[in-house]
Parts: C-alpha cells; structure tokens; sequence
C-alpha cells in the first residue's frame, strides 16, 4: 500500500440540529484513504454514510455542521479552510460525483458549456486547452465527443453519468468522491459504469471514496471496506477479507441479507429490527438490540478491537472477551 | 349479470396483450410500445417474476391487470372471463379485491392524513360484506398481526410517518391481504427497502403464497431475489418476453442473450466477476420500432433475420420459452432462416 495517505480524517462528528435537539448522523469518524486506493463506504439508509462524505468534501448546509474532528486532504484541514481556499482546491484536487446526474447536471446547458465553466472557475482561459480537455475526458468514459453539443436531456441514465465522472476528471484530481452514482441505473449499464470507474483509476491514479448501501456491488472493485451502522464505523478492513471473514454480527447479518444467483437456494432471515432513532441512540453498543451474538459486555460502548485482517466495533473482538473464552 | 369462473381456466391468462402510448406533439406524433403482444399465465398458488430494467415495460404490466390502463389490443382473461366483459360494479369490485396491487415506494403510496388502519378498514368496508361493522377492527387486527408486525393494536393507531419503510410495506400488504386476494400484483415491493428488511418482506410474500395460497406477481429488477422466491420467471426487454420458464432452469441454463447479459450482470461477493462485456447498458427503442428482434441492437449473436422478423417465444424444453431465432436454431426449434451470415 503506498505510504502517505491522501485523506486523513479524525474524529469527524456531524450534528444536525433540529427542535428536538441535535442527532449526531457521524460520530467520530476516522479514515485514511491512500493515494490511488479505492475505498467503499457501505451502510444502509440513515446510517450517516452520505453525511459523511459532504462532511469530508464541506458540502454540509444548515441545519447541518461539523461539530468535532479534522479533514486533512494532502496535508491541510479542509475543515478550517475559508471558502476561497476551497474553491481553488475543489474539483481541481478533489471531486464530487453525485448520486443523481439528473439534478447534478445543469439541464438547460449544453454539456460542453458546463466543462467549460468549470475550467474557467480555475483560471483556464485558452478556449482550444478547454475543447481539447472536454473532449479528451469525454473520450475517457466512451461518450462520443458530438456530445459536448448536448443537454442533459438528450443522454441516456447511464450516460449522463459517465458525462459527470468525465466532469469530474478535468483536472485530474488526486481524489474522487461517489455518493451511489449507480443507484438510479439498471444492472447491466451499472456494471459497466463500475468497470469503467475502476479501469480509469488504474490508468490515471485518483483514489476513489465511494459510497453505497449495496455491499455486493463494491465487493469486486473496493480495496479496503467500511461498514457504517448508526452513524459509526463498526468494521474497516480489506474487503475481501470483510467478505470471507465478517468481524462485525452487522456485518455478517449484511452479507446473510442478499440472496444469490447461484449456488444452493437457501432461506435468508436478514436482520430483525430496525436501525435506532439517533436522536436517542442506544447506550452501549448500538447493534445491540438486534444482535443474535449480544452479551452483558454490550451496555457498553466498544470500540474498534482487531478481528482477523479487520477491525471491528465489537466486544466479541474485545480482548478481555477473548480471554475469557479461553 | 355475474358469470363465475370457468373450470379448469387459469388465474389469469394473457393473450397477445398490447400497450401503446402517443408521444410527441401533434406534429411529429409517434406511438412508445411499452408492451407488445404478451402471452402469459399465472396459475393459484404461484409466484411468477417479471424481471427486466427499467422500461422494458414491466409496471405497463401491472397497470394493465389492475385495470389502470387498457389495453390497446389483445385480452386479459380472470378465471377465463375476459376483462373488457367485466361492465357491472359488482364484477369490477370483485376483480379488484381478488387482484389488488402493492406498490414501489411506501412513503408515497399511504395516505399521511390518515392512521394505517384507514386503508385497511376501508378495504374491509368495500369488499367484506360478510364482516360486520363491530368486527371490523377486530380483523383488521388479525391480518396486521398476521405481516409480523407486533402490537397489532398499537400499529394500526399510528401514521405512516412513526413507521419504518419495511413496517409500511407491511402494511400495504396488509391493504391488500384485508381483500382475501387470489392475486398480489407487486411492482417493486422491496427496491426501496434496506437490505436487511427486504429478506423479512421476501419471506412474507412467500408465507403468503404456502399458507394462504395467494398467487403474487412480483415485479423486479432484481433478478436475485427472483430466485428466492419464485416458482417461474419472465423476464421482459423493450416490451416483449424474451425468456420464461422455471426459475431455476432459467437462471442455471438461460438461452435468450439477454438473460445471460443480464444474470452475468448482477454483482455478486461470492463468484468472481466476470469477463468484462463492452454493453453499456444502453435503454431499448421501443418508440416507433422497426420489425425484427429489439435487442439485435445489442445482441452477441445477432444475425440476418433478427433484423426482419420479430421471434416469437419458442418451448425450447418442458415450460421452458425463449424468443431468439439463434437460440432456437440451436435447440433444433428454428427454420433454416437462421443459418445466414451477420449483418
């Protein structure tokens, strides 16, 4: 693994404030993300996994804030960053590709205007480098470049997306940040798009944090994984150890959740339960009440103990538990 | 006049069912064929998966069994009673309660100005005649202790918006349940479920079917969760039905191009992944089509007579139907047409 990570977050907490008082969507949150690694963030709705990453790219408005905690990209906190410093670092180091290209895309601009408008934000003013550029990040995701001319409306789903990763790409960023881009398209053009991704980054070595609620469609592309439940990190490790060998029952209930094509067919149970309200989470550990492994350690809160190649948010995992099963 | 149902018929039997829509201004009028010439049945007891992406034309589907839209040309047969016949009010509420229908999203398809057992004790009003009013709540409380959902009392007393997704999908299956339905059309039931509900929901659908024997069809995208519950399979591309058959036969050994695109597709931890495909998953034309086979566009093995002929579904091996001239020729089923060059 190469040495000096790109993104070094520690102990990111964001608050949202509402009547009822603030609900914590991340609790002290820590990732490194190495140059050219391609992270997977997955978890299910609610779990804080979205909240995350505009904490880390500073997208977070009103009612939302950062409460706690650091965000170092290359170095520098983007936390403590004034707007100006990170406009100049946004999209020339570190982009943004949404979940939904439809609402992220401007549909009344011609997409070539749209490139261009975000070279000319940076400084470039030569209108043949912003055709050129356009054209040649076009290329990268198999758009033909007659495309530059079209609006939005013009693209098929899975295009428009490819057009946002080729936005993205303009200037060669260090770091690119997906929040579900493949959720609103179809299996087939989603498995495209996920190879597409993954062959960019080895041909230009951004790395990639990526964000999704389905577990499997990371579990080819991902280097390392993290699991999100109720706003914390409960499992980091490589992914495809966190699939042979889950740490974390939530973890291992995820996995236990989706049917397969293959193989024996099975009768799954999935998890009982609901994920708790985080405005009044549960003391201890939060998967407690629907945990099938739960024992008296889990009125308290655990914290990340090594499991296998992992590391786990769990008291199975624990030292002195492991001691004790000795 | 009331016509019961005719033995031995099918649940429900589709025959060259059709759908068009206009779309375009005035002037460059053209017709979307969201479902083309369907031929399929659903029997008691069974559920049957309409699997495709999105418009291929599976929700037309199941909008044209809940009488939402009409069809353009061909039938839709109830119990061997063609639909267009059933005129008389007492007819219709019958078809709707014996063939109610789930939706996608559960946030949307409550009412959030009323308490869930609104939908259900209305659903008892109109098409329980035999409950009396007094006992009404009483079953209510059965059928919604029946979906696992606890308290049943207490459940039916909140608004949509104290439940979570997979509770109010519950409930929708309980508006329909509240029916005694023969049949549960069920477009996206689970898609906009956590992971970790949706196998609770999945399971459901399939207690209902072994212990109360109501027939589902479920409609998805998820060709994985096909596989969990289901008996048979359709899988449906740019309006047509390109491959049906048993579950398992068709996952195991598919034989239209699509079903095998699609199948190499799904993402799964446990095999490697495959050959990387260089389809992108572009959509299907199904605005004004010219005749031959929708998916030669995309298709591996397309050749000469795809591109004139439309293939119609073939037995290809016992219940087990594909429409591909390729496929076909391969089973000994296709003329010789077949054997030409590629376009």
């Amino acid at each position: 693994m190469p040495s000096a990570p790109v993104l070094e977050v520690r102990g990111l907490t964001v608050e949202y404030l509402t009547s009822a008082g603030p609900v914590r969507a991340v609790e002290d949150f820590d990732l490194d993300v190495h140059a050219g690694e391609f992270v997977g963030v997955v978890g299910e709705s609610g779990c804080g996994k979205s909240t995350m990453l505009f904490g880390i790219a500073q997208l977070l408005s009103p009612p939302a804030e950062i409460s706690a905690g650091s965000v170092h990209f290359r170095g520098r906190d983007l936390v403590t960053m004034t707007a100006r410093e990170l406009a100049a670092t946004r999209w020339r180091d570190l982009s943004v590709v949404m979940q939904s290209a439809m609402n992220a895309l401007n549909p009344v601009a011609q997409l070539g205007d749209q490139f261009a408008d975000a070279m000319r934000a940076h400084g470039e003013r030569s209108k043949q480098v912003i055709r050129e550029r356009s054209e040649e990040v076009l290329a990268l995701v198999g758009i033909d470049t007659v495309h530059l001319k079209s609006y939005p409306h013009q693209l098929s789903g899975g295009m428009r997306q490819r057009a946002m990763i080729a936005m993205a790409l303009l200037f060669s960023p260090d770091l690119v940040i997906m929040d579900e881009p493949t959720s609103a398209l179809d299996v087939v053009a989603q498995r495209s798009l996920m190879m597409q991704i993954k062959q960019l980054q080895r041909q230009l070595g951004f790395a990639v944090l990526f964000v999704t609620h389905d577990m499997s469609l990371v579990s080819h592309f991902s280097d390392r994984l993290v699991v999100m439940y109720a706003a914390k990190a409960v499992e980091i490790g490589p992914t495809r150890e966190v699939f042979a060998a889950p740490g974390h029952p939530y973890t291992q209930g995820l996995l236990d959740a989706f049917p397969s094509i293959r193989g024996p067919r099975l009768p799954l149970t999935g998890i009982p339960g609901s994920p708790p309200n985080l405005l009044r989470p549960p003391t201890g550990c939060r998967f407690a009440p629907r945990c099938p492994k739960r024992f008296e350690m889990c009125d308290l809160a655990p914290e990340l103990y090594q499991a296998g190649a992992s590391l786990a948010a769990c008291h199975l995992h624990a030292p002195a538990a492991k001691e004790a099963a000795r | 006049m009331i016509h019961g149902p005719i033995e031995g018929a099918p649940l429900i039997e589709a025959r060259g069912l059709t759908r068009h829509f206009k779309v375009g201004g005035a002037i460059a009028r053209k017709t979307l064929h969201a479902v083309d010439d369907l031929d399929f049945t659903i029997r008691d007891r069974e559920i049957v998966a309409l699997v495709g992406e999105s418009g291929s034309g599976k929700s037309t589907v199941a909008r044209l069994l809940a009488r939402v839209y009409r069809p353009t040309a061909g039938e839709i047969y109830y119990q061997g009673r063609p639909l267009s016949s059933f005129r008389s009010r007492r007819d219709l509420l019958t078809y709707r309660s014996d063939v109610p229908m789930v939706f996608q999203d559960p946030f949307a398809s409550l009412n959030p100005a009323y308490r869930v057992s609104h939908g259900i004790m209305r659903g008892l009003a109109l098409h329980r005649p035999d409950i009396p009013r007094n006992r009404r709540r009483e079953e209510a409380e059965k059928i919604v202790a029946r979906l696992g959902l606890d308290a049943a009392g207490d459940v039916l007393d909140r608004f949509p918006y104290e439940l979570s997704g997979g509770q109010r999908q519950r409930i929708g299956f309980a508006q329909a349940l509240a029916y005694r339905p023969r049949l549960i059309v069920a477009d996206e039931p689970v898609s906009m479920l956590d992971v970790s509900v949706r196998i609770g929901l999945l399971n459901l659908m399939a207690g209902l079917r072994d212990e109360q024997g109501v027939s589902i069809l479920y409609i998805t995208h998820d060709i994985a969760s096909a596989r969990y519950i289901a008996d048979r399979v359709m899988v449906m591309y740019a309006g047509h039905l390109v491959e049906t058959g048993p579950v398992e036969e068709v996952l195991q050994a598919p034989k239209h191009p699509y079903t095998q695109l699609l199948l190499e597709a799904v993402p799964d931890p446990r095999a490697p992944l495959g050959t990387e495909s260089v389809d992108q998953g572009e959509p299907p034309r199904v605005v004004d089509p010219s005749p031959g086979c929708r998916f030669r566009w995309r298709c591996p093995l397309a050749v000469d007579v795809c591109s004139r002929i439309t293939p119609e579904l073939v037995e290809l091996s016992t219940g087990h139907a594909a429409a591909c001239h390729v496929a076909a020729a391969r089973e000994g089923q296709g003329d010789a047409a077949v054997s030409g060059t590629r376009p």
